[in-house]
């Protein structure tokens, strides 16, 4: 479980988080959704240690990572796995290079051990047969699959995801959302997903929680979200494709 | 808008965090090694082509005003060649191709990283990334740019041997003795201290340029530039004090 309390976050003149504080379950995926500008990718990089909270504190299963020195940080960094908007894959590494490099650093893991891991985690995200493929050979989707291999190759408890499915086709989108709740249900990680896309959040999202101009406006599930009629996520799902499509089809 | 002061901590701060212990020395022992091959293999071929000529050039060109002047004896062209190509040639003319090529070179390289997030990615795996991603391409320019600047030094010698032999100007066994004339080990030093300096210079303002790049293409491209234009500024500086304090 993560637990963020009443963080607060500028750049420069400008607060961009104004006390936000939200749970993340285990076992679920956890989705921050908002307009772009509302504060989600910058509550998610305090989460993840890129950028420093100006207040409040993030507590990982009850470890408060703003209190902790470098070395404490580094720790817990072992247990996060993150996706990253535009995969954020190394260019000069093929893919098994790319998914293996954590275990290469972090690990004193044999040759075989590692093969063998990292084989299973590409075997997972069905991407076998690309060990010696770079990342410039990979369609967009591909590249997610194995950036979404790179994140769990650690086995972490916390896996992050910015956007996993912006520039992804709606079908290839559906696929890498089911991977990652698959995912999460089976290694019973805390999994925390950036998004603005309403078929993600009807897809996967066991909880949702929606910031509006760097505040918690509204927490529930994806069921709950349907009931809301006014205000700002009413407003924020009615501008969504997604619930146009609906909303022209009640109407015909 | 960062003034000098500021900018000058935040390069030291970064030189600074380089110096760390490593997570895996192995790992950034690999690193260091794919830098130098990068560095050195791949900037070869424009210093031999560049050191050879400017040997050439420089040969001719002295040979001529000294065959003008007609008091001195040709041999003495493979002294001045020899302490020419040692002492400024082969170090200055180096560091500022490679200020050229491996510096715009590091600082795209670690401007796209930036961009592409990948900086962050290995942040977040609790690499010290100012530690692996600078720290080997310091080591190994360091290291990599006097390899090459002596590389110069013999091109640059057998480049003017070829061209005043070739124009007429002096004969090999002439060029020879100039040569084996005077030769003292402390120009050798000499280079060797300001070629380790360059390397030292061009790759950490690179990688400061490049480590640091907010935006998008436009703004790689510009760290792109400054890294040269800052890295040959200094590199020419530099080039002075050390000749000003150490001849």
């Amino acid at each position: 479980m993560i637990e963020i309390k009443n963080i607060t976050k500028s750049f420069g003149k400008q607060q961009v988080l104004k006390g936000v504080s939200a749970v993340f379950d285990t076992g679920k995926c956890n989705l921050i959704i908002g307009k772009s500008g509302s504060g989600k990718t910058v509550t998610l990089k305090c989460m993840v240690g890129l950028f420093e909270p100006d207040s409040g504190s993030i507590e990982f299963d009850g470890r408060n990572i703003t209190a902790m020195n470098f070395k404490e940080r580094k720790e817990v960094r072992r247990e996060i796995g993150m996706l990253f908007q535009g995969t954020a894959l190394f260019d000069s590494m093929t893919v098994e290079e790319n998914v293996r490099f954590p275990l290469d650093m972090f690990t004193s893991q044999s040759e075989s051990e590692k093969r063998d891991r990292v084989n299973f985690c590409l075997k997972r995200v069905n991407m076998e047969n690309t060990n010696k493929k770079y990342p410039g050979e990979l369609s967009g989707g591909m590249k997610k699959r194995v950036g979404i291999a790179r994140a769990i190759v650690m086995n972490p408890k916390y896996l992050f995801c910015d956007e996993p499915n912006s520039g992804l086709d709606p079908k290839t989108a559906l696929i890498i959302d089911h991977l990652i709740q698959e995912i999460t249900q089976e290694y019973q990680m805390t999994t925390v997903i950036n998004t603005h896309d309403m078929n993600s959040v009807m897809g996967i999202g066991d909880k949702v929680i929606f910031l509006h101009e760097g505040l918690k406006y509204w927490e529930g599930t994806n069921k709950e979200i349907l009931s809301i009629t006014e205000g700002e996520l009413f407003d924020f799902i009615f501008a969504s494709d997604f619930l146009k499509d609906l909303r022209r089809r009640a109407k015909f | 808008m960062l003034n000098i002061f500021e900018i000058f901590g935040k390069y030291l701060l970064l030189l600074g965090r380089c110096i760390s212990r490593p997570e895996k020395a192995q790992m950034y022992w690999k690193e260091t090694f794919r830098q130098a091959h990068e560095i050195g293999i791949g900037s070869l071929v424009i210093i031999a082509i560049v050191a050879t000529f400017i040997g050439a050039v420089t040969a001719v060109q002295f040979s001529y005003q000294l065959k003008s002047i007609g008091l001195v004896p040709m041999w003495w062209m493979g002294s001045i060649l020899r302490k020419s190509m040692i002492l400024e040639l082969a170090p200055t003319i180096s560091a500022l191709l490679l200020a050229g090529k491996v510096g715009s070179n590091i600082a795209s390289e670690l401007g796209s990283m930036r961009i592409s997030e990948q900086i962050d990615a290995y942040e977040i795996m609790g690499v010290n990334t100012p530690a692996y991603l600078v720290g080997p391409k310091i080591l190994a320019s360091v290291v990599v740019v006097p390899m090459l600047a002596i590389i110069a030094v013999f091109l640059g010698i057998i480049g003017g041997w070829l061209g005043g032999v070739a124009g007429g100007y002096f004969s090999t066994a002439e060029y020879v003795r100039g040569l084996q004339d005077m030769f003292m080990t402390k120009d050798l030093n000499i280079m060797l201290i300001k070629s380790t300096l360059f390397g030292f210079i061009i790759s950490s303002i690179s990688c400061y340029k490049g480590f640091y790049v907010e935006g998008g293409a436009i703004e790689i491209g510009k760290a792109s530039t400054q890294a040269v234009v800052m890295s040959s500024i200094v590199v020419i500086i530099v080039n002075f004090f050390v000749a000003f304090l150490l001849l």
